[in-house]
């Protein structure tokens, strides 16, 4: 599938896909990248390592830096795929060097969790 | 994005990590809002200085960017948490103090400048006017596309940062000439104005307002008035801008009724225990206004003042100081009202205040209850 790049980079891995959105500030532990809001879809996975879809963040922009604490940390995705780029999302993957795409919503619906795929975040594809 | 071959080598890490990152972000803020470009700009005001927002994640940020960063254009800078000269007079843990200093440290490091100030249009010469700029503190975003001629978004924290590594910013939204035009007109209907009406007039249009509104009926503004629209709107939603006389397009009235609707949110008690003044911090024009209000008069309780410290020295010289001190009033610089570690829960149940903004990020922040009111009445009911 063809995906809008919002930071460039490339990805090989397994899909984990949340249908909630993401809050980064408070719904992820950033020192080993377990979902600790108890409300979420992924609560108790681990984003770390994985390509993580999601339909895109909220919360505070501070979020951005929990990001890069992840990345630091090496909890981080190994990409990251929303619906729509949010400020927070888009700035916290450009300063933590995570490529990120936006698909259209039908595209987003075909992701399936634990697939392997190859995610090229120049291009624009997904594989 | 059509970027420079000079735009792509640098994102593409041929100039080294720190503009790479500066780079993917603007790219990445681009792409998300649209923008067809990025575009020089001559100064950038950051956000995100003070550890009560951005936390240890932020300071660790700070500190590794800071080993290997310079900024490229004049670098401004938001309040921190407090101001280091009278932090000891307060009850303040010594791991928020050492946090802060780092993030003090790192801005430094770079090259900003210490303002330390959400007033840098007040306190710095401006450019030109259509010169473009990255403000990231939101009442000075407003201001500086309303007042001050100048062109803006209301940056996010890592837009400004990039835009002072890389001296550009995206170009898209308020930068564009079509968008600054305002397609709805707010028609001001209160009769009996002064700065808190219009911070709540400020309030209300962020509500409603897309990227610009126009305002009408509104002809007689001072700093404090103007400074309280600016920061009100900046408060309640995404809006950069607004213009002056009406508009085509839709219109509607900012009303009593309206305005009753937002003291009600914003205005939780009938009294406080303390009186905070300064957010936006007070420049030399308003410090000059509270020093003659308050002759012959004294403070009936602890009253916070917050300034940048840009103005330390000509306050003292004109005698506004000693004035204000002598009725009580307390000098806080470096810092603001807003998202003040130095109010805390534990000690004050209420804070009396001016400020719509100041208001809004007590009672969600600091979780205080608020007595909202004008300068004039706080001078009538605090003092004696």
């Amino acid at each position: 599938m063809n995906v809008k790049v919002i930071v460039r980079g490339k990805a090989k891995g397994s899909l984990l896909v949340a249908k909630n959105p993401i809050n980064f500030l408070g719904g992820i532990d950033k020192k080993t990248g377990i979902v600790h809001d108890k409300k979420h879809d992924l609560f108790g996975k681990s984003i770390g390592g994985k390509i993580l879809a999601f339909p895109f963040g909220v919360g505070s922009s501070v979020g951005a830096y929990t990001l890069y604490s992840l990345k630091y940390n090496n909890c981080a995705p190994l990409a990251m795929i929303c619906l729509k780029a949010d400020l927070t999302t888009a700035s916290g993957c450009a300063i933590s060097n995570i490529p990120l795409v936006v698909t259209s919503k039908d595209d987003y619906d075909l992701l399936q969790e634990n697939k392997e795929v190859t995610l090229d975040a120049v291009e624009g594809t997904i594989l | 994005m059509e970027l420079t071959k000079e735009e792509e080598n640098a994102l593409d890490g041929k100039q080294g990590e720190t503009l790479a990152l500066a780079y993917r972000t603007l790219v990445a803020i681009g792409e998300a809002s649209n923008a067809d470009r990025l575009i020089p700009i001559e100064w950038a005001h950051l956000s995100g200085v003070n550890y009560n927002t951005i936390g240890d994640a932020g300071k660790e940020f700070l500190s590794h960017l800071s080993q290997d960063a310079t900024f490229k254009v004049k670098t401004t800078v938001n309040p921190m948490g407090f101001d280091f000269d009278s932090v000891s007079h307060y009850k303040l843990d010594d791991k928020f103090i050492e946090n802060q200093r780092s993030i003090k440290n790192s801005y430094e490091k770079m090259g900003a400048i210490p303002s330390y100030s959400c007033i840098p249009y007040e306190i710095f010469d401006v450019p030109k006017p259509g010169t473009h700029v990255s403000f990231a503190e939101s009442n000075a975003a407003i201001y500086a596309n309303s007042f001050s001629g100048l062109k803006t978004n209301k940056e996010g924290a890592f837009s400004a940062l990039a835009s002072a590594l890389t001296g550009k910013s995206p170009c898209s939204d308020l930068r564009d000439d079509d968008v600054r035009k305002p397609n709805l007109t707010i028609r001001m209907k209160i009769e009996s104005r002064d700065e808190l009406t219009y911070g709540m007039l400020g309030y209300f249009a962020g509500k409603v307002a897309g990227s610009s509104v126009a305002l009408s009926g509104v002809n007689d503004l001072d700093r404090r008035s103007c400074k309280s629209l600016c920061a009100g709107m900046g408060t309640s939603g995404a809006c950069g801008m607004f213009t002056f006389g009406e508009e085509e397009g839709e219109k509607i009235d900012f009303d009593k009724n309206e305005m009753q609707k937002i003291h009600d949110e914003l205005n939780t008690s009938e009294s406080g225990d303390l009186i905070t003044l300064g957010s936006p911090q007070l420049g030399l024009e308003e410090i000059g206004d509270l020093a003659s209000m308050l002759k012959g008069r004294s403070f009936q309780k602890r009253c916070m003042i917050f300034c940048p410290r840009e103005i330390k020295g000509q306050i003292r010289d004109l005698g506004y100081a000693n004035e204000i001190e002598r009725a009580g009033g307390e000098f806080l610089f470096d810092c603001c009202t807003c998202l003040s570690p130095l109010v805390d829960n534990k000690e004050v149940d209420s804070v009396v205040t001016n400020s719509v903004k100041g208001a809004y990020y007590l009672k969600t922040s600091n979780k205080v209850d608020v007595n909202l009111k004008s300068l004039k009445r706080i001078v009538q009911e605090e003092t004696k």
